[in-house]
């Protein structure tokens, strides 16, 4: 490929070289451990599911019972494997006698890895099985119906009740949204558990529960049909129950995840080491039940200036796109974030982001790339507000960017009205529509602004993951060079969840997951 | 260019400025003219115009003008309309308890810790009592901030300390008291029965049993918290709907220089 931008690929290549050796060092990190959460998907893939009379998660009971009794690094599938083979029972018959205290799965015979992993056989087959016909239904949706054309219109739906999100969504996708995301109530990234059932009370928000995920996809298929058009359902699987949701969302046909360690660790204070764990099997996941991954890399330029942070942005998405193929994710699944966040107050501000925008598209030429729109600057003023939106939409439409995160006139006042979205939607319509063909009709000058800006960008990026292969990303993480937030390797929330795995410890699912289909 | 697109409506109203009866300005005075868009739970047709009229009239709108109407979904109509306000207000009797402190911007309140305390100062906040949200905390204080304003996480110069929510009283004194804060801010987002009344005065008692009422700055927040209510229950300031960490942050240190707190 030709750069329109007059990018020196040999440069890429060699950022992309050192965001695989910062990525290594992680991965190697990484699989040692497990994790509360990466236990608790674990029992979720052994059937288990619903709550305890005291509204706990049975696979909270389980893992819950294993790191009290200070086994959890033998991991969940050990003990429920010798806890079926002596009682004859099936894993959700085993949580819920746990939950009544009729059972100490801990304290059952243990079996040889070959009984063990016969006994497990026809459970996991059954997951498998459940995902990949979830995939398949997809895939034939697609085939069928169809989908709308690229870059995929995002909208969000935050109403908190779960029913009225449905009727939200609907008329979103009537008026042309191709994704829907529900937007996770306020809080829910710090829950070490994953609620159950329809909900219809949340803050900015509502929860994701496996209940919710198939009521709004069974809503979406419907209009999707009435449509002649597939819509993509989006969740975030993100915070302390990232493996979790991704299970959820594997069973359910969600098709776009925000799974975004970093994400985490920086805008949440999720402790490092637990969330890069947790992300790992998180994106094996995705990666197997065909769910598009965004990264959250927008979010750096809230924090950190948009200009002067650039690079930053396209630091992580190197690193992040080295750590989603570990996890055997495709480049087709990998919707890498940037943002649109520079002051509008800048004398050229378009043509950087134009050039960054165009940069980011061929230094990932296959990813659908998540362009968010501005949320920075966005003051009240929603006449202006929908102005900085048509600009940030003539971007994406100019360069072919994946996903694009339609703006709201009234950012920073509530979450969108029904009104909102259909301007949105008419904006970007319009705008894509009118100017179509730009991205094919223009060409960047040799020397001008957008060129200077795309080369600068690209130096800076490879002298900063040069100093994070000295560094290391924990140590970077520590510093602060992300988002201008730093936090330490042991603080944070959710540390106390990972353990070490154990001598006993397996999960057959990496290697039945990871890059297959 | 048709005529129809002026507006030929008689213009025999009293055009001068009186600030005992204002209302809002078009283009000449006193013309009342108004600009809204909502959304009717109705199909689109000549009922939802009529309706949407009607309902500009009950706001006290008059010659109420749907300009615009679009069925968004089935049984949604948006409408876009202009009508002329029959109210007015007297603008020269309004007052407005308000916060006595200047907003400054995160660089100027930085500077200003420096400059008059020489040190970090510490803030701490929770969401107390039983109230479960941590949203208006997280907005006054995590590092993102809240509608483009920062957090008090990310001033150079306040060591920030979010404890989160449902923290008891007396931990949450207690924490203050170990971090040596300077400011405490609760916030309370559930207003159910007055819960939020209770506990924010549970919260003062405490602080006045313990002696350490007049040793820190004590905030409280939320949607439905005035300044009026905080004076009223023993707070130092309170902080509303459309408050942010700078308003907070530059309370909080103009109070301490004004107490002398070094």
């Amino acid at each position: 490929m030709k750069s329109k931008l007059g990018l020196d690929f040999q440069k890429v290549e060699y950022a992309r070289s050192l965001a695989k050796g910062i990525a290594e060092d992680v991965q190697a990190f990484v699989e040692q451990y497990t994790t509360v959460a990466v236990e608790r998907t674990l029992c979720r893939l052994m059937g288990i599911d619903g709550v305890d009379a005291n509204d706990v998660p049975l696979p909270n009971v389980v893992v819950e019972t294993l790191k009290e009794k200070g086994v959890l690094s033998e991991g969940a599938l050990f003990y429920l494997a010798n806890a079926m083979i002596d009682t004859g029972l099936c894993p959700q018959e085993i949580a819920e006698k746990l939950s009544r205290g009729e059972i100490d799965i801990t304290k059952v015979v243990t079996r040889d890895q070959k009984r063990i992993a016969e006994t497990l056989q026809p459970v996991i087959d059954n997951s498998i099985e459940r995902i990949r016909a979830r995939r398949q239904r997809r895939e034939h949706y697609l085939e069928t119906l169809g989908e709308g054309p690229k870059p995929y219109l995002y909208i969000i739906v935050a109403t908190g009740n779960i029913y009225e999100d449905v009727v939200q969504a609907q008329a979103g996708a009537r008026q042309g949204a191709d994704i829907i995301a529900v937007i996770r109530t306020t809080g829910q990234s710090l829950l070490d558990y994953v609620p159950y059932g329809a909900t219809t009370e949340g803050f900015g928000g509502t929860f994701a529960t496996q209940e919710n995920f198939r009521i709004m996809r069974k809503a979406l298929d419907e209009v999707g049909e009435e449509q002649g058009r597939y819509i993509r359902l989006c969740n975030y699987c993100s915070g302390l129950c990232m493996p979790e949701i991704a299970i959820m969302g594997a069973f359910e046909g969600l098709d776009v995840m925000l799974n975004d360690a970093l994400y985490g660790i920086l805008f949440r204070d999720i402790n490092m080491q637990r969330t890069l764990v947790d992300q790992y099997m998180s994106r094996i996941i995705n990666g197997f039940a065909g769910v598009i991954i965004n990264t959250g890399e927008d979010n750096y330029l809230t924090t950190a200036d948009a200009v002067e942070a650039a690079h930053t942005v396209l630091a992580s998405d190197l690193i992040n796109e080295q750590l989603a193929y570990m996890a055997g994710l495709p480049a087709e699944q990998m919707g890498l974030g940037h943002a649109f966040e520079m002051d509008p107050m800048l004398k050229d501000g378009f043509l950087l982001e134009l050039a960054q925008a165009q940069m980011a598209r061929e230094i990932f030429p296959n990813a659908p790339l998540k362009y968010m729109p501005p949320t920075k600057f966005m003051t009240g003023n929603i006449f202006r507000g929908h102005i900085q939106d048509a600009l940030f939409n003539m971007i994406g439409i100019w360069t072919h960017q994946g996903i694009q995160l339609l703006g709201m006139p009234t950012e920073a006042i509530h979450t969108p009205f029904m009104s909102d979205r259909y301007l949105s939607i008419e904006n970007a319509k319009y705008i894509f529509n009118n100017m179509h063909s730009i991205g094919e009709e223009m060409e960047f000058k040799e020397g001008g602004i957008c060129r200077r800006r795309a080369a600068e960008v690209l130096d800076k990026t490879i002298a900063l993951l040069e100093e994070l292969t000295k560094e290391g990303l924990f140590t970077a993480l520590e510093k602060g060079i992300f988002g201008d937030v730093k936090r330490p390797k042991t603080g944070g929330k959710g540390l106390q969840g990972v353990t070490m795995k154990g001598e006993n410890y397996l999960n057959p699912f990496v290697e039945l997951m990871k890059g297959k289909r | 260019m048709s005529e129809g697109l002026y507006s030929m409506e008689a213009k025999d109203f009293d055009k001068t400025l009186d600030l005992t009866k204002i209302k809002p300005y078009g283009d000449t005075m006193n013309d009342g003219k108004v600009q809204l868009s909502f959304t009717l739970p109705v199909p689109c047709g000549a009922e939802a115009v009529e309706a949407a009229k009607q309902l500009l009239k009950l706001m006290g709108l008059e010659n109420p003008s749907v300009v615009f109407y679009k069925e968004l979904t089935d049984g949604f109509t948006f409408v876009n309309c202009y009508g002329s306000c029959t109210h007015t207000v007297n603008y020269s009797s309004i007052y407005v308890p308000k916060v006595e402190s200047k907003t400054m911007s995160m660089p100027d309140t930085d500077q200003f810790i420096r400059e008059h305390f020489g040190r970090k100062i510490v803030v701490v906040g929770a969401s107390t009592g039983t109230d479960a949200h941590t949203v208006g905390i997280d907005a006054i204080m995590n590092m993102k901030g809240y509608a483009g304003h920062y957090g008090l996480e990310r001033y150079d110069m306040i060591d920030a300390y979010n404890l989160g929510s449902q923290v008891p009283n007396e931990e949450f004194i207690a924490r203050c008291v170990e971090l040596n804060a300077d400011a405490m801010l609760i916030s309370q987002t559930v207003t159910q029965k007055d819960v939020h009344i209770k506990n924010l005065t549970n919260f003062i008692e405490l602080m006045e049993a313990e002696g350490l009422r007049d040793k820190m700055i004590c905030c409280c927040g939320g949607a439905r918290i005035t300044h009026e209510l905080a004076q009223e229950l023993g707070f130092d300031a309170g902080f509303g709907m459309n408050t942010y960490a700078d308003d907070v942050a530059s309370f909080i240190v103009q109070e301490m220089d004004k107490r002398g707190m070094k």
